[in-house]
């Protein structure tokens, strides 16, 4: 069941580079994503998949087009309110995770309550809370470099989700985690994170965890070409 | 904005490797700047320590002088005619001169020789042991119990020694603030008796030493000194001839700036690279940082605050270990010549921000440069 639009794209586009080496990765792209939708978008290397998310997440400026979140046109903000607006609405999960192996897993989840000036010790109770919440509480003080694969996958999740946002960012989730790992992981997500006022956008190449998607767009040469329903409503 | 700077100290400290190899460039750094300029501060105060010991606050001298122990000496009526100018509220001679003591034993040891003014004994030093009269005694000499008292053989209240063949007697021994820079024992006696006893030439006055009736005075005096054909300095301002003396007109100059500024290049070179190393190792964390919603001026503090830290932590530590190595050195040589003034202090923590500055500046261009959308693209 899907609640409200999250995310409406209208005639995205992007263009790389000037002159003979001017590119264009996105092409006139438009749809929209609902709040308790799992959205995959999926595609061959170079289809413009990463390119589109980071529009829709407040981090690349589109050539053409908008994207409104809840209504707001966020390409129509400034440079500091775009990125409140990524630290207050999006949370992501990096494919390579980005853990700072010098803090422990704990301060690596608070990172954005601490980012908007939430007192440290109240952060890292919170983000406590997270590691219980990903199953990490026993976790706390090692520095991730200590964790495995899909372990350091869920402190990424739980640094994502600590500051409680609206869309989460998955950016190819399973890339770096055997089948049983990565299947577990969109079970957790599917189960624990997916909120009725959540939307999760993926970007993946992985077939195998289709069955977790709502909904799965197909793009190619930057244009998408189609969209049909994941394994979620099997 | 204290949250992130947290996160920036807890990433620099726990990085301990590279955390304790940016402290020791900058400590390294500040030890040999400080070392340096210190040795130079001690020998000045060393090379001023007639000018300083006297306590004169105006002296008159001959303007081809470059330091207090080279004196060129001064035509008498040049006393007389200071002594007539408006604002003088009086003026005396100094002799500075040196000789050769033949002590008991036979043996020679080159000594300073100041001659006071018989009259006021004006710039005479504190005494030990010993009345001030008694340097009116015949024959009668001061000597200064300073680090090179031993090279007299520790001579005490009527020790006898022989001057340029005359006889010599200890009356006194006495104390000054601070010793001479040629590590020659210091004598004290009257100007008259120091004419009579040491070879001179024509002219016999060193120095003319001028109390000003007020310090407004002391343009007035300068004006008609220069009048004369001589140059009248305040003690500060004989003291800065000095060192500037023996900054530019002798090597010690150019060899205290070269050798602080390779102290600057180590410091930079060590500090700056492992600095920017550790930036370009975090790089990628800080654009998942930005990416999370970091603004780039609250990367930019994170930095400097990294960058500062360092930079006073090394600081501290170069300072501390400098004043302890100095004070060993002092321990073992009591003469030793190295003060830690506020200048030097003042001049490395200068050095210290520069290189601060400097390694911050290229490590802020690249975290500013990095993209969100590059730690997407891989």
């Amino acid at each position: 069941m899907t609640v409200g639009v999250a995310i409406q794209a209208v005639g995205l586009s992007k263009w790389f580079g000037s002159g003979e080496t001017r590119t264009q990765a996105v092409k006139d792209v438009s749809f929209e994503a609902a709040f308790h939708e799992m959205l995959y978008i999926v595609g061959p290397s170079g289809s413009g998949k990463t390119t589109l998310l980071s529009m829709l997440s407040g981090i690349l400026r589109p050539s053409a087009g908008s994207v409104r979140v809840e209504g707001v046109d966020i390409w129509a903000l400034d440079e500091n309110r775009i990125a409140d607006f990524r630290l207050h609405k999006v949370g992501f999960v990096f494919q390579d995770y980005h853990l700072f192996n010098k803090l422990t897993t704990v301060e690596n989840v608070a990172i954005p309550l601490i980012l908007r000036g939430q007192d440290w010790n109240d952060s890292l109770k919170e983000g406590q809370k997270y590691l219980e919440v990903v199953g990490l509480a026993n976790r706390a003080n090692l520095p991730p470099s200590k964790l495995s694969g899909g372990e350091q996958q869920r402190v990424a999740i739980a640094r994502a989700i600590v500051s409680a946002p609206d869309i989460l960012i998955f950016d190819e989730p399973t890339a770096s985690l055997d089948g049983d790992t990565g299947r577990k992981i969109l079970e957790f997500v599917r189960t624990k994170v997916l909120t009725e006022q959540r939307c999760i956008l993926t970007v993946t190449h992985d077939d195998r965890i289709y069955e977790y998607a709502d909904r799965i767009l197909k793009m190619e040469d930057g244009r998408l070409i189609g969209s049909e329903k994941g394994g979620a409503h099997a | 904005m204290r949250g992130i700077l947290r996160i920036g100290y807890r990433l620099l400290v726990n990085d301990r490797g590279k955390f304790i190899a940016l402290l020791l460039g900058i400590t390294f750094s500040v030890f040999l700047m400080i070392q340096v300029t210190s040795m130079f501060a001690g020998m000045m105060k060393k090379a001023s320590a007639t000018v300083t010991n006297t306590g004169a606050k105006m002296w008159v001298l001959d303007s081809s002088v470059t330091n207090v122990a080279s004196s060129i000496p001064l035509p008498d009526y040049v006393l007389d005619a200071v002594r007539s100018i408006h604002g003088v509220k009086y003026a005396v001679p100094l002799y500075s001169g040196a000789g050769l003591v033949r002590l008991k034993d036979g043996t020679y040891q080159a000594v300073s020789i100041l001659g006071l003014d018989d009259t006021s004994l004006f710039g005479r030093p504190v005494l030990l042991q010993g009345q001030i009269s008694d340097i009116y005694a015949e024959n009668g000499f001061l000597v200064v119990k300073d680090e090179e008292f031993g090279k007299l053989h520790n001579p005490g209240i009527g020790t006898e020694f022989e001057i340029n063949d005359n006889r010599g007697v200890i009356v006194g021994i006495a104390k000054v603030p601070a010793s001479g820079l040629f590590g020659m024992p210091t004598l004290y006696t009257t100007f008259s008796r120091a004419v009579q006893y040491i070879p001179s030439m024509r002219y016999t006055v060193s120095y003319i030493l001028v109390e000003p009736a007020s310090d407004a005075a002391i343009p007035g005096i300068k004006q008609e000194v220069a009048k004369l054909g001589y140059e009248s300095l305040t003690e500060a301002e004989f003291i800065d001839k000095i060192t500037h003396w023996y900054m530019f007109g002798t090597g010690m100059g150019i060899n205290l700036l070269i050798m602080t500024g390779i102290s600057f290049v180590v410091g930079l070179s060590i500090s700056g690279q492992t600095f920017y190393t550790f930036v370009l190792e975090n790089l990628e964390k800080f654009g998942a940082l930005k990416a999370i919603g970091a603004k780039g001026r609250e990367l930019v503090y994170m930095i400097l605050f990294q960058a500062g830290i360092t930079a006073l932590a090394g600081y501290g530590l170069g300072v501390g270990l400098c004043a302890l190595l100095i004070a060993l050195a002092k321990f073992r040589v009591r003469d030793y010549a190295s003060i830690i003034t506020f200048n030097n202090l003042g001049m490395a923590l200068g050095m210290v921000l520069v290189i601060a500055s400097l390694s911050s500046y290229f490590a802020v261009r690249r975290v500013l440069r990095i993209e969100p959308f590059d730690i997407f693209r891989g």
